[in-house]
């Protein structure tokens, strides 16, 4: 077991480290995240309380959109140069793979949220001092489903033609009850919850994460073999 | 083509136009709909069918990861074709009863809106098949879409419930008069040795295409055919 954490504990660093060195992707994804937000601001706004109502929405959408893009990389750099037949020579179990890219991927998902929610409270007017726990609680609890499919579809994805349309074409229909929930807890929590409909929302997304994330490590092992 | 098919797609024709024929009809107007109720010996059967076709890309899917039998990746691929249309036609007959009905073409009602995304998901699972080259490859990655596609099904649909209700209560034997009963149970029967039927049909001409692609392999290796 702690072989195992020490080889997931290697991928997430060796990612993380190819990531920071060449910044190239996560500076592109942050513009594109910026610049969704703003698109959406036009598309809905000038109306303050439109956008406020919206924001929730928006939010979400932005990360699907912005998260999309970068993780066909996680598996490009890889192939790049046939590191990733190296990887899976390896000794060890194939799903210290997938949790390696997991949470480096979780991790780039979470610094561009730090970025583009701030950013976010501010363009919109948010109040997110209502339930400011609950709203982290959520947004980790969207973040970790939306990585963990992500991550799972890009390792098929990332090695077809047409891999940029494939994979938010596999990616997005599974998302949908996710998106529900975290666009739900979101706004009712940005709004003070009169209603007490988060709580429903959130443990909705916790049944998710466990079962996908269960689910891609089971199925990951038939996906990346060769 | 086997005499087996043959008789089956009799067997699904007859059974089809009778049944239909047969409840149309035998069924009385509806109080409320008139003739328009008539749309539920197609629509309804559709709708079962339509989940009865990805249980079954689900089983083969499973079958194929567990025993690695590219038959059952044939067979999960050709049932996930025939359902997508089933799912096409499901929500072009449930639009047709909408509009008079609700008066609007599309509602975000749980049931429609779950049937949506279904034919989305497994339009990606048709996708990908079609973007894989490596046969072995395909059919890996295929099943763990399918087992994970028809996972999430039933979570679609809990959410979307809770998101908006609307839709009227399922038509089920205690909500029906029996003379409209026989004619959906007998309409359903049908469209599931349709179902089957096509099904088969499918799978014999992926066989067919499964074959030719070694054939022309082969002759490709052993360099008696030029490439064009």
């Amino acid at each position: 077991m702690s072989r195992e954490w020490s080889r997931v504990k290697a991928i997430v660093w060796k990612d993380l480290t190819a990531e920071r060195r060449t910044k190239a992707n996560f500076n592109a994804v942050v513009f594109f995240a910026a610049l969704t937000l703003l698109l959406f601001g036009f598309a809905l706004g000038p109306d303050d309380q439109a956008l406020r109502a919206a924001a929730g929405g928006i939010v979400w959408l932005t990360i699907l959109f912005s998260g999309v893009l970068s993780f066909n990389r996680s598996y490009e750099q890889e192939l790049e140069g046939g590191a990733l037949d190296a990887l899976l020579l390896y000794p060890g179990e194939r799903r210290s793979i997938f949790l390696g890219k997991f949470l480096a991927n979780l991790g780039f998902v979470l610094l561009v949220e730090a970025i583009l929610i701030p950013a976010a409270t501010l363009l919109y007017q948010l109040d997110p001092g209502l339930a400011p726990f609950r709203l982290l609680l959520v947004i980790l609890l969207g973040s970790i489903g939306f990585v963990a499919l992500g991550t799972f579809y890009a390792a098929m994805a990332s090695r077809v033609r047409a891999r940029e349309v494939l994979l938010p074409l596999l990616l997005f229909p599974m998302l949908i009850p996710l998106l529900l929930a975290a666009v739900e807890s979101t706004t009712a929590l940005l709004t003070g919850d009169a209603m007490g409909n988060a709580g429903a929302w959130i443990r909705l997304l916790i049944v998710f994460d466990l079962i996908f994330l269960v689910a891609c490590v089971l199925a990951f092992d038939y996906v990346i073999e060769e | 083509m086997s005499g087996g098919i043959k008789r089956l797609r009799v067997l699904a024709i007859t059974c089809v136009v009778l049944t239909q024929v047969g409840a149309f009809v035998t069924s009385p107007p509806d109080a409320l709909m008139g003739h328009l109720q008539k749309i539920m010996y197609v629509h309804v059967p559709s709708a079962w069918v339509m989940m009865l076709a990805f249980f079954i890309v689900f089983v083969y899917s499973v079958l194929y990861l567990w025993r690695r039998n590219p038959l059952h990746d044939l067979a999960a691929a050709s049932a996930a074709e025939v359902g997508t249309v089933f799912t096409a036609l499901t929500l072009i007959q449930g639009s047709i009863w909408g509009r008079p009905t609700w008066g609007v073409w599309w509602v975000w009602d749980p049931r429609l809106t779950t049937t949506a995304v279904l034919i989305l998901i497994y339009a990606g699972y048709l996708a990908l098949r079609s973007f894989t080259d490596d046969e072995e490859r395909r059919a890996r990655w295929c099943a763990a879409v399918g087992v994970l596609g028809f996972i999430n099904v039933w979570i679609v649909f809990m959410s979307v419930r809770w998101w908006r209700t609307l839709h009227q209560p399922q038509s089920s034997p205690s909500t029906m008069s029996s003379e409209y009963l026989w004619g959906l149970v007998a309409n359903s029967i049908s469209f599931a040795i349709l179902l089957a039927w096509l099904i088969r049909e499918r799978y014999e001409i992926a066989k067919l295409e499964q074959a030719k692609e070694l054939d022309f392999e082969e002759a490709a290796l052993s360099g008696t055919v030029q490439h064009v």
